[in-house]
């Protein structure tokens, strides 16, 4: 085997993994020149690592030299690792023969910064231009903008990227300024603004004139780093909040800070802290999906999620006086804020109550999930618990009650505890 | 008791939906004509497809559902599990008899049976769509062999023919023996059940005919999936409920190492 290009492909994949965005969905792209590929539609997860993260693009870094010397990240120039770096043309023999192969739906190329911003960036959109222009490649292109990079550039890279990211990286400008001395918010920001000026500038022309070439059609995204540094769970869901609406992202990634570096300016953890990026990523549903303000989720008495329990719940238990909610009557809108159930369960719910008044059998036969849902609703205003528990009740029962995912493990912790005393 | 017999195709199955409502007695069991056993007791009706009154069935059910509601009938068609012609009967059946759209009555049992059995199709459709690897042959033909739990072959072409419009592939499903194959030009449904090779080496192509890059792209793959990975996260239990064992023969990269990690 080749080996030069094998040993390549090792160091720059380990180099890329922490970045977690892995969307290959949104696309609008469709194989119209009889070429390779087509990325319209839905995403495809071609395999799982076993972490349980999908494995949909082939992510990988241009090149691992990097003059930058963030803290948080293994690629850092003071960093004590091997460097290597693609040509132009070996990601694209990779990106190519993987596709053929159906391993993958494109490609998410990324970089360290060698020289400068533009001449990283440069090469990124080179890449991506002989892809679409040489190859006739439909398939989908995540490309990672380099803070710093001119416009004329991020321009050109979004006729060829499906999507375009920068990262923020830390949740304050207090901690970038700790952890990343090299980068500032101005700089990461403006790119992101650029992204978003021409997206809309993009959609307006395609309006006027079917025609307008299409600018990343599947939007910009951004990651922070949940770990690395102290900001609170409504620091970070606020900042989210800010860039949905202010930058019209299409998503925001939060990655558990992995300990990667002994670096003194870091926090000492040994195993990233996955369930908080799990809440998070739960409250970020909330408020993209389930119509929840970020004031509801975290507020000044509660800046940080609850870890044991996921934050609709939280939420519904604050605020007691909302239920319990009549799922034959109720607005869609209410039952998404029952907790447990989902999006699918609500519009379940809604389309079937038209033709038969509901009972919790049905609900059941359909697969609405009661074990939570089942103190904050009523079904032709039966129940099937009583109402009246206080929240702390509530709270326990569903932690600790039959059926719970929990209690085998504090069974198990409770019988030891007996044994010892 | 009324037993109908069909030849198995999906217009033959409604034309007994056809023939069921034309005589106006309802089938208690529709089984394919290969399967049936013959009943001591009661009528066999044996249904020869009739593309015309099976279209009347078809353009009945359009004015009734939505595209979607259509293609879930179609699925629950490919499901194959025991049973799944009644099924469809009775879906039919509600939705001839009611006034309105029953696509959504999920209180009655045949739409939320047929709104799941899609579900698991689709599932199945879209693991293939997924978890499908091509090997290329010596003469540059992409070739991939599956065993999908449901019949999802024909519905997984059109997503490759868009896919690889410049590649000459075929999709081969082991265990119900046929397969098809995409020219560059049209997609054809092929069969090797012709050819002189014993049942179990059928669609299973030796190594010798792998074109020279192969063995080099799938190792690649082996390298890539190892680095990918974030040994601090590791979660088996996820990792699992996302790719079930049974699939693990499609993926090159759940096959042994060749190489020294």
């Amino acid at each position: 085997m080749d080996n030069k290009i094998t040993d390549k492909l090792r160091i720059l994949a380990d180099a890329a993994k922490y970045d977690v965005s892995c969307s290959s969905s949104g696309g609008k792209r469709k194989n119209e020149n009889k070429g390779l590929g087509n990325a319209e539609g839905m995403g495809i997860c071609h395999s799982y690592t076993e972490d349980g993260r999908c494995v949909s693009l082939l992510k990988i870094l241009l090149t691992n030299f990097c003059i930058f010397d963030c803290a948080y990240c293994v690629t850092r120039k003071s960093n004590d690792i091997k460097r290597a770096a693609f040509t132009v043309q070996e990601v694209v023999d990779l990106t190519i023969n993987f596709y053929r192969r159906n391993y993958i739906e494109g490609l998410f190329l990324s970089s360290g910064i060698f020289k400068n911003a533009d001449y990283t960036m440069e090469r990124l959109v080179r890449v991506a231009k002989k892809l679409r222009q040489e190859e006739k490649f439909n398939g989908y292109i995540h490309l990672k903008t380099i803070p710093g990079a001119s416009e004329e550039l991020i321009k050109e890279a979004g006729l060829y990227a499906d999507r375009l990211s920068v990262n923020i990286e830390l949740p304050s400008e207090k901690s970038l300024k700790q952890l990343a001395p090299e980068k500032n918010y101005a700089e990461v920001l403006q790119p992101m603004g650029a992204i978003s000026k021409q997206l809309v500038l993009a959609k307006e022309e395609q309006k006027l004139f079917k025609s307008a070439p299409a600018f990343a059609p599947a939007g910009q995204s951004t990651q922070l780093i949940v770990g690395a540094s102290a900001e609170d769970d409504r620091q970070i869901l606020q900042l989210s909040n800010q860039l949905y609406k202010g930058y019209n992202l299409k998503r925001v990634y939060y990655s558990g800070y992995v300990p990667i570096s002994t670096d003194i300016r870091l926090p000492i953890i040994t195993e990233p802290p996955i369930i908080r990026e799990n809440r998070i990523y739960q409250a970020d549903w909330l408020m993209r999906f389930y119509g929840f303000d970020v004031q509801e989720i975290v507020d000044e008495q509660h800046p940080n999620l609850d870890l044991d329990i996921d934050p609709k719940l939280s939420w519904a238990l604050r605020n007691r006086h909302a239920f319990p909610v009549e799922l034959n009557t109720a607005d869609y809108e209410l039952i998404l804020r029952v907790p447990g159930i989902g999006v699918k369960s609500a519009k379940k719910i809604v389309s079937a109550r038209r033709f038969a008044p509901l009972q919790f059998d049905h609900l059941r036969k359909m697969g609405v999930v009661l074990k939570r849902a089942k103190y904050f609703v009523t079904c032709q205003t039966k129940s099937l618990q009583r109402q009246d528990f206080d929240s702390h009740y509530i709270r326990q029962k569903i932690l600790f009650g039959g059926g719970s995912v929990r209690s085998a493990l504090l069974t198990q912790q409770l019988d030891l505890f007996q044994q010892a005393s | 008791m009324v037993l109908y017999t069909y030849d198995g195709s999906f217009e033959g199955l409604l034309t007994v939906v056809f023939e069921a409502y034309e005589r106006k007695a309802w089938p208690d069991k529709i089984e394919p004509e290969h399967q049936a056993q013959p009943l001591l007791l009661g009528q066999t009706v044996a249904v020869t497809t009739d593309d015309a009154k099976a279209n009347r069935v078809w353009q009945g059910l359009q004015q009734r559902l939505s595209a979607g509601a259509l293609r879930s009938l179609y699925h629950t068609y490919l499901w194959e599990q025991p049973g799944f012609e009644m099924l469809l009967f009775h879906y039919v059946r509600l939705a001839f008899s009611s006034p309105e759209n029953i696509e959504g009555n999920f209180t009655a049992d045949c739409v939320l049976q047929v709104q799941q059995a899609s579900k698991q199709v689709h599932r199945e459709k879209h693991r293939m769509e997924a978890f499908v690897r091509f090997q290329k042959t010596q003469d540059g033909l992409y070739y991939a062999a599956i065993s999908p739990d449901y019949n999802v072959l024909p519905l997984i072409i059109d997503h490759f023919q868009k896919r690889y419009a410049d590649q000459r592939w075929v999709l081969y499903d082991l265990n119900r023996r046929y397969g098809t194959y995409y020219d560059l030009q049209t997609v054809t449904l092929v069969s090797l059940e012709k050819t002189d090779l014993p049942v179990k080496q059928q669609g299973v192509l030796q190594k010798s005919a792998f074109d020279a890059e192969e063995a080099k792209y799938q190792e690649l793959w082996q390298v890539y999936f190892d680095h990918v990975n974030i040994p601090e996260r590791k979660n088996p239990k996820l990792h699992l409920r996302h790719v079930p064992k049974r699939y693990w023969k499609y993926l090159s990269e759940k096959q042994p190492r060749q190489f020294k990690t």
